[in-house]
């Protein structure tokens, strides 16, 4: 008899299949490896021992781990995809779609209508590997996070395309208290929309849709929300029992065709010896020469160090600082000569607020009853809290629930602490659980400020989610890199790329010692290339301090070191540095109190403390269209604290509000245009879908139509759903999110049965004879391409997509006669020539009317921010940014704090000329960027801040060139990447950041 | 203008005086076109160096120079300039560099401008720099090309492509072991030769030129067996370069394709096609117009001279005339999308299917923006009206894993066999990845009597035992040749593999 085996090893988990001579399963086992790999598969097979006695044994291996155990052991290797479909045709005959998740691979087959397979991109990153991380982040198993899910009330928007970027969303989310029930039902949403634009990508999940792998069979929250999205029915929705062993099953079918067999003996000898194999990936130096080399690095950061005071002797002033961090509260409290009375570190959970209400209560006993919390309470404490500070994403809630003194910008925090330490500080590089920020020092003040974009962000929390990953705490996984001596090279970027890259080491059979010394270089490579991005050591100056939680990491610490190849400054209290510095602020910002002795700060006293009660729901601010989802958080102090809103609004602070914002003026502009379309019932409607440049050109094309006698009905303002309705026609997901937007604009159009839809490809914008040339960019130029070929609903109408060059006039003129005369569609009795002629000329005037309105404007704002006083902000970007879904309210965020508001067309069109530049300048959209630069390093009052999407390739060359004009003009520059995240929190400590230093300036 | 003192910016210019003792060092995009343009400006007295360096020391010198989101080529192509000035082989004061420059909306016409500043950054802006363009772009250089060296630069383009062509149809089925890359070298060295005597080469000479390239091919022994065939197209740098697609035409036929890369020729047709484009879609530059009009028809003629050349002295099969090519895309995307590859890259696409080469690897860097339109956005056009159309598009940037890319691959491979089965009701045996690349795993022993029936001589020559021993083993037990077969094989799987560590 011959058995047939299939052995199924992915990113995190091995399964093993089985199949006796009548195809009927007789053994399947599933188990995490924990990156023992081949060890793993061995203990597996020997189990099924006595199951394969001493019949023969076919054996197909298939997975994404799998196939370095099939080199190794020569066994027969097959694609898992492939495999799965295999599978799929024998037992499940009648599927028309399968979808796969497994550790770090989601798949898609399609069965109907041509058979095809995908799997996610290299951008895609996790799936069960991304739930993994987020119940970390949850503070809860996995079952419980499927448990919590099904509690749940309310869905958030979080990011779907990437962990990182999810767990920007989720931080927040946390630390404004919204419910855990509610944020896992959103991390499996967000697993669903990331299938369904990664994968997808313009066909339909339709029919009978068969469900496999480990994560969609444990989680039953998963599967509603597969449900519920895609609107299945009971009996589409197929998750079948096999789930799990669904690709080894595959394998094990498919190794009916292997010409090999083996003996039980033969295949665990092979996989034993294969244990052994030599490996060929790239290594790097070991961290450490020897034990001699460890202990001098330790001796030498040992010195670092703020000394303890005894709470329980001391008595006088003391100052507490509060750094509410994103996965982690710290507070210290310190005397008078900054001895530490009391510090406190923990993994907030989720729930900032409780932790904080024990620990102020312990802090005030302790302070009151001397060392005993116990003890009778002595009415006049020895010590006296003077003042509080605290920083951290979660500044405001906590500020508000436990009226703090002050609330500070992390980055001056940090700054603050590092001088304590090296008066002479010029570099802090800090490096939390989900950021990094580093600051440069010049003249005792801030020069420049450079946090993480979110790509790269979470590399502390990544570490540690990995270590448990593989089933070490995070200290021990970080000690064996100490010691491992040929550490993985794993390469510099995202840690969704380090992911695959950690796959490929184990694969090689590299050992975790290894993996781990590997990453602790990765985290410090990111810090350097991606985030702070020197070319030189020299560049980060003499005088470093690093700190953060991430650097008590000796592996980290040493990896930095070496790369830089500089001895750094790590004080004894690195995670605690915020806090630290909170303390250190709240001192300096202490006068001497009149009375001494008398406790002035505002946090709540022992007794309010007591008293405290804190609960929070969930709303939607109904103050504006946007409808942004809040948090309201309720404190028995009868204070309110509204979180998850993107403006001042729900705040009831109105004051700001009608600060000039140049991207509200316009969007109102292109709005009134909009409004103005009459809608003749005789005459033919045209839609155009109000997205990239026809935001900017709507006036043109709209006054053209309009004149040849034609309704124009403009799609609607771009929304959250407006995008969901065309996600899945999007055909590649690393493009930028204006672009991706356009989808649900054209399905928007369709909706409102419009026959005909214009909308031209520009391979030249205006020539405004600032730039090289007037290109637009490839994107903006031919997405009319991309839709034809990907949106089946634009089969059935007329799409209008012509080739214009509008920078000539007298050549558009003859090529759009030309052009309209082609139409057959249109009844053409009533336009001649004249009339044609006359529309244009009506285009290009209300197209410079436009610019002029514009311009005017933006003059009257700068006026006003220089006569009353106001910080004068570029927000530089396209002129598709000022659409609210794709800035996410950026603007309205920066008028509440007392900034004027002008675009980059209206400083551009104040500077004229052309600059010159480094870099080639030939895009219209672009050139203005520059101009804007050079217009900023003319203004004392002005900043500037570039709003980079996601994926926008161009700007990966704007963004240097703008940087480098301004910083020789010594301006700050501001970049703010943004993306279909929904979130503020990272761009709002950025703006905070420049604007404290650009006023401390 | 106001600033203009500022913003000087002024670039050290390749003088004719640095042409006796500078190194051009030139990077490698297309390892057999550049290996002869290389040549031929050695023979024009430019002392000439094509970097072929390897390693993981480039991408990183390149992200240490230039923007981390900057595309992957132009990373690589930076890094690997900074890398060779910073390996101390070279004198920097005595070195200057040597880019290709594409013009257009893509940002890959700013890799000289990215150059140049990652030079300053790195302290090396004194370096000269000289653009090889098409478009006239930095006209600033003197880098000066008289009119028999234009003649034999763009020959080379036309015997780099032959070449190319010539290879990828025999390696894959080559029976002794290198004899392609061996004609590879022999047909280097004619062109070399030709090229060396620096005269205006008469198109005679280069017809017969052509015939002489193929013979050296036709002198490969092949063997008969069917192959998938995978056509490779994409942005231009990582379509070719090895060093920017991780190998890809080495791995792919390490997994029993034979690949189709066309040719650079078409490229440049269609660069020259655009101006005639733009002309009929915007009504500019008239004379430019026609001026390109006339260099696209020569060019034509000259594609047609090498199509015949091959038909008439072989059975290999010819690229196909870039007016099918151009024809062949018009239902799929207008002629008017024109940065980057632009509607060439679509076309490549539907040009393979119909060539029976429909599994194909879309290459592109990470993040590409006119991928994002004519590759990645095009395929399920190309898939709805071609449906054994099999694409993967495989994204490259320094920080993607050759694992996830070979897997992808992988699977096209993979649903491409059972295609052949389904379409063509041929079956074949890939994924031999467990085996020697040379034979596949299945066939193995029928392989092992073609070869030996075919070909017995050679296959003893490469046996290293004595031809006698295996003749009669053949006879006497079929089992010990198998054996000593697969010593071969792991052995070359072996040195294979040490070259792998290597590199």
């Amino acid at each position: 008899m011959i058995y047939k085996m299939g052995i199924d090893i992915g990113s995190t988990t091995v399964k093993i299949v089985i199949l006796d001579e009548n195809d009927e399963i007789i053994y399947k086992c599933y188990s995490r490896h924990l990156s023992q790999v081949r060890a793993k598969t061995a203990e597996l097979i020997e189990l099924a021992k006595d199951i394969i006695g001493e019949n023969e044994i076919k054996i197909t291996v298939t997975g994404s781990a799998g196939q370095g155990v099939a080199q190794t052991c020569g066994f027969e290797f097959v694609q898992e995809v492939f495999v799965t479909g295999e599978m799929v045709k024998k037992y499940y005959p009648d599927t028309d779609c399968v979808i796969e998740l497994g550790g770090e691979d989601a798949k898609i087959i399609f069965f109907k209508g041509g058979l095809e397979e995908r799997m996610n991109g290299s951008c895609a990153g996790g799936t069960g590997a991304f739930i993994d991380q987020m119940s970390l982040l949850l503070d809860v198993s996995n079952e419980e996070l499927d448990k919590l899910s099904l509690q749940a009330e309310k869905i958030y928007m979080i990011a779907s395309r990437c962990g990182v970027f999810a767990k920007s969303d989720i931080q927040p989310l946390l630390n404004q208290g919204a419910k855990k029930e509610n944020i896992a039902a959103s991390i499996f949403q967000a697993v669903v929309d990331q299938t369904i634009t990664g994968l997808a990508q313009g066909r339909d999940i339709t029919g009978n849709i068969l469900f496999l792998g480990g994560p969609l069979y444990f989680f039953e929250g998963l599967r509603n929300r597969f449900k519920e999205t895609l609107k299945l029915s009971e009996s589409n929705a197929v998750f079948p029992e096999i789930a799990p062993y669904a690709v080894a099953l595959g394998a094990a079918i498919s190794a009916d065709n292997s010409n090999f067999v083996y003996k039980y003996e033969d295949v665990v000898s092979l996989l034993n010896k294969s244990a052994n194999m030599p490996d060929n990936i790239q290594h790097s130096e070991p961290l450490f020469k020897n034990e001699e080399e460890y202990s001098e690095f330790i001796k030498r950061h040992s010195e670092n160090k703020l000394n303890e005071t005894d709470i329980n002797t001391y008595s006088g002033n003391a100052y507490l600082g509060v750094d509410c961090g994103s996965t982690t509260t710290k507070i210290v409290l310190v005397s008078e000569d900054y001895g530490i009375l009391y510090s406190y570190y923990t993994a907030n959970g989720g729930n900032p607020v409780d932790i904080i209400l024990e620990q102020f209560k312990y802090i005030r006993k302790l302070c009151v009853g001397r060392g005993d919390p116990g003890a009778p309470q002595n009415p006049t404490p020895k010590i006296i809290i003077k003042s509080a500070a605290v920083t951290g994403y979660g500044e405001e809630l906590i500020k508000n629930a436990f009226s703090i003194d002050f609330g500070i910008v992390e980055t001056i925090a940090h700054f603050k602490a590092a001088k304590y330490f090296n008066p002479k500080v010029n570099f802090i590089l800090d490096i939390g659980g989900q950021d990094i920020k580093c600051f440069k020092i010049k003249n005792d003040a801030i020069d420049n400020i450079m946090l993480n974009e979110a790509c790269s962000s979470g590399c502390g929390s990544f570490i540690e989610s990995f270590a448990k990953s593989m089933g070490y705490t995070v200290e021990e996984f970080c000690k064996t890199g100490i010691y491992a001596e040929n550490p993985v090279d794993l390469g510099s970027r995202c840690t969704v790329f380090m992911n695959s890259s950690v796959k490929q080491a184990q694969k090689e059979g590299a050992s975790i010692g290894d993996i781990s010394a590997g990453l602790s270089t990765s985290v410090v490579k990111n810090a350097l290339y991606k985030v702070i991005r020197i070319h030189d050591a020299s560049e980060l100056g003499e005088n470093i301090v690093v700190q953060g939680g991430t650097f008590l990491n000796d592996a980290i610490l040493r990896a930095f070191e070496k790369k830089i190849e500089r001895n750094v400054i790590r004080p004894n209290i690195s995670g605690l540095m915020g806090a630290f510095g909170c303390a250190v602020y709240a001192k300096e910002k202490t006068t001497p109190a009149a009375e001494p002795g008398v406790d002035v700060t505002s946090v709540l006293s022992l007794e309010e403390l007591n008293k405290f009660t804190h609960s929070s729901n969930t709303t939607n601010c109904g103050l504006c269209t946007n409808k942004c989802g809040i948090t309201v958080n309720k404190f028995s102090n009868g204070k309110r604290y509204i979180s998850g809103n993107k403006c001042e609004k729900p705040l009831g602070i109105r004051e700001n509000e009608k600060l000039p914002n140049m991207y509200h003026f316009k969007l109102d502009y292109i709005k009134s245009i909009i409004n103005s379309s009459q809608k003749y019932p005789d005459m033919q409607t045209i839609g155009m879908p109000l997205g990239l440049n026809l935001y900017e050109m709507l006036p043109f094309w709209h006054t053209l139509w309009t004149n040849l006698g034609f309704n124009i009905e403009v799609s609607d303002i771009s929304s959250r759903d407006l995008y969901q309705t065309g996600q899945h026609s999007i055909p590649s997901d690393t493009m930028c999110y204006p672009a991706k937007l356009i989808h649900g604009h054209i399905e928007n159009l369709i909706s409102k049965n419009i026959n005909n839809i214009f909308y031209p490809c520009m391979t030249y914008n205006f020539d405004e004879k600032i730039s090289d040339n007037h290109y637009n960019c490839p994107v903006v130029a031919y997405y009319p391409e991309l839709l034809k070929a990907n949106m089946s609903g634009l089969h059935n109408i007329n799409f209008m997509m012509p080739y214009f060059d509008v920078s000539n006039k007298k050549i558009f003129v003859k090529k759009f006669m030309q052009y309209f005369n082609s139409l057959e569609n249109f009844d053409k009795t009533k336009t001649n020539k004249k009339i044609i002629k006359n529309a244009i000329d009506k285009a290009y005037k209300s197209q410079d009317l436009y610019y002029e309105v514009i311009l005017s404007e933006g003059e009257n704002a700068i006026k006003f921010a220089g006569e009353n006083n106001h910080k004068l902000i570029v927000l530089c970007g396209r002129p598709y940014h000022i659409d609210p879904e794709i800035n996410h309210g950026i603007d309205k965020m920066l008028n509440s704090f007392g900034c004027v508001i002008i675009t980059e067309e209206v400083a551009s069109a104040i500077i004229k000329t052309k600059p010159k530049t480094k870099v080639l300048n030939q895009w219209t959209y672009h050139a203005r960027l520059y101009n804007s630069a050079e217009f900023v390093s003319k203004r004392k009052n002005a900043e500037l801040i570039q709003l980079v999407s996601f994926g926008c390739g161009i700007d990966a060359i704007t963004t240097d060139e703008v940087r480098e004009i301004l910083e020789k003009n010594s301006k700050l520059y501001t970049q703010i990447k943004i993306d279909e995240i929904n979130n503020l929190g990272a761009a709002k400590i950025r703006i905070r950041s420049m604007l404290a230093v650009s006023g401390e300036k | 203008m106001k600033n203009a003192k500022n913003h000087e910016f002024t670039y050290p210019v390749f003088k004719k005086s640095m042409k006796k003792d500078y190194t051009i060092l030139i990077p490698n995009m297309l390892p057999v076109h550049f290996k002869l343009i290389g040549k031929i400006m050695q023979n024009y007295g430019y002392n000439v160096e094509l970097l072929e360096t390897t390693g993981n020391q480039i991408a990183d010198a390149g992200l240490k120079s230039v923007h981390n989101d900057t595309c992957y080529p132009a990373l690589l192509v930076i890094g690997q300039f900074i890398d060779a000035l910073e390996s101390g082989r070279y004198d920097k004061n005595k070195t200057a560099l040597m880019i290709t420059q594409t013009g257009g909306g893509c940002r890959a016409s700013n890799y000289i401008h990215l150059l140049r500043k990652a030079l300053e950054k790195r302290g090396y802006g004194y370096i000269p720099v000289i653009s090889l363009n098409f478009s006239g772009l930095d006209k600033k250089a003197s880098f000066k090309i008289n009119i028999p060296m234009a003649f034999q630069l763009f020959y080379s383009i036309l015997f780099g492509d032959l070449i190319m062509l010539l290879y990828n149809q025999c390696k894959p089925y080559e029976i002794i072991k290198n004899d392609s890359e061996k004609a590879e070298n022999e047909a280097f060295e004619i062109c070399n030769n030709l090229f060396k005597k620096g005269k205006m080469i008469s198109y005679k000479t280069v017809k017969n030129t052509y015939k002489k390239i193929i013979d050296i091919f036709n002198k490969v022994e092949r063997r008969t067996e069917v192959k998938i065939k995978v056509g490779i197209v994409g942005e231009i740098y990582v379509k070719y370069s090895p060093l920017g697609n991780n190998d890809l035409e080495e791995f792919l036929r390490s997994v029993g394709a034979e690949v189709v890369v066309p040719g650079l020729l078409d490229f440049c047709m269609y660069c020259v096609t655009n101006s005639v484009i733009d002309r009929k879609l915007y009504g500019k530059r008239f004379i430019k117009a026609n001026t390109y009009n006339f260099v696209y028809k020569w060019l034509l003629k000259k594609q047609s001279g090498v199509i015949s050349a091959i038909k008439e002295n072989s059975g290999f099969t010819p690229p196909v005339r870039f007016d099918v090519t151009m024809d062949g895309v018009k239902d799929y995307i207008s002629h008017g999308v024109k940065m980057g590859e632009g509607w060439l890259l679509t076309a490549e696409m539907v040009e393979l299917i119909h060539a029976g080469a429909g599994n194909i690897v879309c290459t592109q860097p990470f993040g590409c923006l006119p991928n994002h339109i004519i590759g990645k956005g095009m395929i399920r056009k190309i898939k709805e009206r071609n449906p054994e159309a099999n694409i993967v598009a495989i994204d490259y940037d320094p920080g993607a894993t050759k694992i996830n890319q070979e897997n992808r691959i992988k699977l096209m491979m993979s649903v491409a066999k059972r295609n052949l089965k389904d379409y063509r009701d041929i079956e074949i045996d890939i994924g031999a990845e467990t085996k020697s690349p040379e034979i596949s795993k299945e066939s193995k022993e029928k392989d092992l009597v073609n070869i030996i029936s075919s070909s017995a001589a050679s296959v003893i020559n490469s046996i290293e035992a004595s031809a006698a021993s295996v003749k009669n083993s053949i006879e006497t037990s079929a089992v010990s040749v198998k054996t000593s077969i697969e010593d071969i094989i792991n052995k070359n799987k072996s040195q294979k593999s040490k070259t792998e560590n290597i590199s």
